[in-house]
């Protein structure tokens, strides 16, 4: 991990008798992209908005660079955070251009970069359009055009991709793959983890308000031991010698439909199951191995006792 | 956060104004007081038998009636959800993650509120104060010009009010129910409270406590500083007569009202946190 941007240590947020985050320790590295998924109420967003400083901490502290988040200096700091918030709300009555024009005064950026910001978010056409008149995909752009105004360092994105179309999502990863390249960190939340698994440096799995397991999307497959997914293609009429070899090595149950078995293999029998495949010759004609996906993953973990 | 910048409070303030200005709110809200103030000037002293332009003191005297119930009301209904809709709507949340403090947010706010309803009292007012010049005279137009100017200041104390009561209330529903309250309380209670608190003590209140309570009131200090340059239009006030002279200093209701401006917006900044 590089500088470290984001610290927070022993955090914790009560709302009367509920504890909404409980002793949260976490640091993020400058330029990573880190990743919180969670169930819904896990506290990821209350968690999002003490990062900000919207909200105090009951107790603990969270430092962005350096700076108390509550703190006299942390105006300067807020310069450099653009934030995506997860219920977006912006104003009706001003078009595309005249939003950013605002947000941009708030933040002492120059009004002449808000067109560019426009085109790069998809909206150039639609800048003198009033708000009212946008589509929720279309204001969710606009929402992520005016995150990234004057260029921050940091980026604070909570369900960036919500309301937004395959091409639109596309796009938005596309953009901020870009961002990282540029050094840029951003920490996101999103409940579709197949968008987030290949491209988080590291993530946090948010449980009942505590962080219940922290590290790259491999580190937590393989803390979580879940089986491989196989999926194997054999010669017509050879379906008994591949289960002979799946008997001999324990492996099942397999389903079989159209000279394709499906069947899970522990991670420790992965490399003799191949080797055994491999000797069977011709029988197998293809074998795909899928790694648990991320939702597999999450599921795992709720299915402990916390 | 450290020290105040005045150019956030500014930008929320040139929001708030154009908004107003862009959904024609001022433009709408001037015609109401050009017209009703050329009407009540015109036919205020119908009841007496007589109309058209008359001396200066009558048809301030009319219009302190109709600035009472209307200039709260409007103020009211201008600021109630100033920040409580932006809580509702969600766009507080990213407001606040701009480099902008709470208290720049609420300034800026009232600010841009205050200049659409000066912008409306002035020109609504205004044009008719014209008008008034024409007929009745420079004189005459010096008294009118302290009436706007109060008419003014009545409408920052609600205003105020108002900014405090869309911090306070959890949502807008609730806001524009105490907002209403409060307009009923101020405008048509308050008084009526004092004079039954009169007559139930028999006359045995001191009187010297009564401008106390009258100075509770935003619009009776609105009323004593129009009516009390006025000897004529003492007359017409019964609440004249307890209020003693030297209360009546006009710097002094002007310094009240400003307290009224400032202690709800106090309260707001505090609650806010």
């Amino acid at each position: 991990m590089t500088d470290k941007l984001i610290e927070i240590r022993g955090v914790k947020k009560r709302y009367g008798a509920v504890d909404a985050v409980n002793g949260v320790d976490l640091t993020i590295g400058a330029g990573e992209l880190f990743g919180l998924i969670g169930h819904n109420g896990a506290g990821k967003t209350t968690l999002f908005k003490m990062m900000l400083g919207l909200l105090p901490a009951s107790a603990g502290e969270i430092r962005i660079g350096g700076q108390a988040v509550r703190g006299a200096a942390f105006r300067e700091v807020r310069r450099s955070i653009g934030y995506l918030p997860e219920s977006l709300a912006l104003y009706d009555n001003l078009s595309g251009l005249e939003t950013l024009h605002f947000f941009a005064r708030l933040k002492g950026v120059a009004r002449n970069t808000c067109p560019a910001l426009l085109e790069r978010v998809g909206l150039a056409g639609a800048a003198g359009l009033r708000v009212r008149n946008y589509s929720k995909g279309m204001r969710q752009r606009l929402g992520f055009a005016q995150a990234l105004l004057g260029s921050p360092r940091l980026l604070f994105l909570d369900e960036p991709t919500n309301g937004l179309d395959p091409q639109g999502i596309l796009e938005f990863y596309r953009i901020l793959a870009e961002l990282r390249q540029g050094g840029v960190t951003i920490v996101l939340t999103s409940h579709i983890l197949a968008e987030i698994q290949q491209r988080v440096d590291r993530l946090a799995l948010m449980r009942d308000g505590r962080i219940q397991a922290l590290g790259t999307v491999q580190s937590l497959r393989q803390a979580q031991d879940l089986p491989l997914a196989l999926r194997v293609s054999f010669r017509p009429g050879d379906e008994g010698i591949l289960h002979k070899v799946l008997a001999t090595l324990g492996l099942g149950p397999v389903e079989t439909l159209d000279g394709v078995a499906r069947f899970h293999c522990s991670r420790q029998k992965k490399m003799a199951l191949l080797a055994a495949l491999t000797a069977a010759g011709p029988s197998i004609r293809d074998i795909d191995v899928h790694e648990p996906s991320l939702e597999d993953v999450f599921l795992g973990y709720a299915e402990q006792t916390p | 956060m450290s020290g105040i910048e005045f150019g956030q409070i500014g930008v929320i303030a040139g929001k708030e104004f154009r908004d107003r200005l862009r959904n024609r709110w001022v433009l709408a809200v001037a015609t109401v007081f050009t017209i009703f103030a050329l009407v009540i000037a015109y036919f205020g002293a119908a009841q007496q038998g007589a109309v058209g332009w008359r001396n200066i003191d009558v048809t301030i005297a009319s219009l302190v009636s109709l600035v009472i119930y209307l200039v709260p009301l409007i103020a009211l209904i201008l600021g109630y959800d100033a920040i409580v809709a932006e809580r509702e709507r969600g766009s507080l949340d990213l407001l606040l993650s701009m480099p902008i403090t709470r208290f720049e947010i609420l300034l800026g706010k009232f600010t841009g509120l205050a200049g659409a309803l000066g912008v409306a009292t002035i020109a609504g007012f205004g044009l008719a104060g014209l008008l008034l010049f024409y007929q009745l005279g420079s004189a005459a137009l010096f008294h009118y010009g302290g009436f706007v100017l109060s008419a003014f200041l009545l409408s920052l104390c609600f205003l105020s009010l108002a900014v405090m009561v869309s911090v306070l209330a959890e949502d807008r529903m609730r806001a524009s129910g105490i907002a209403i309250a409060l307009w009923f309380f101020y405008v048509l209670v308050y008084d009526l409270l004092l004079l039954g608190l009169l007559v139930v003590s028999e006359g045995k209140l001191n009187l010297n406590f009564f401008p106390v309570l009258l100075m509770l009131n935003p619009t009776d200090i609105f009323r004593i500083l129009n009516i009390f340059g006025f000897e004529d239009v003492q007359r017409l006030y019964g609440l004249a007569t307890v209020f003693p002279e030297t209360l009546a200093n006009p710097w002094l209701l002007g310094s009240a009202m400003v307290f009224w401006i400032i202690a709800p917006l106090g309260v707001a900044t505090w609650r806010f946190k």
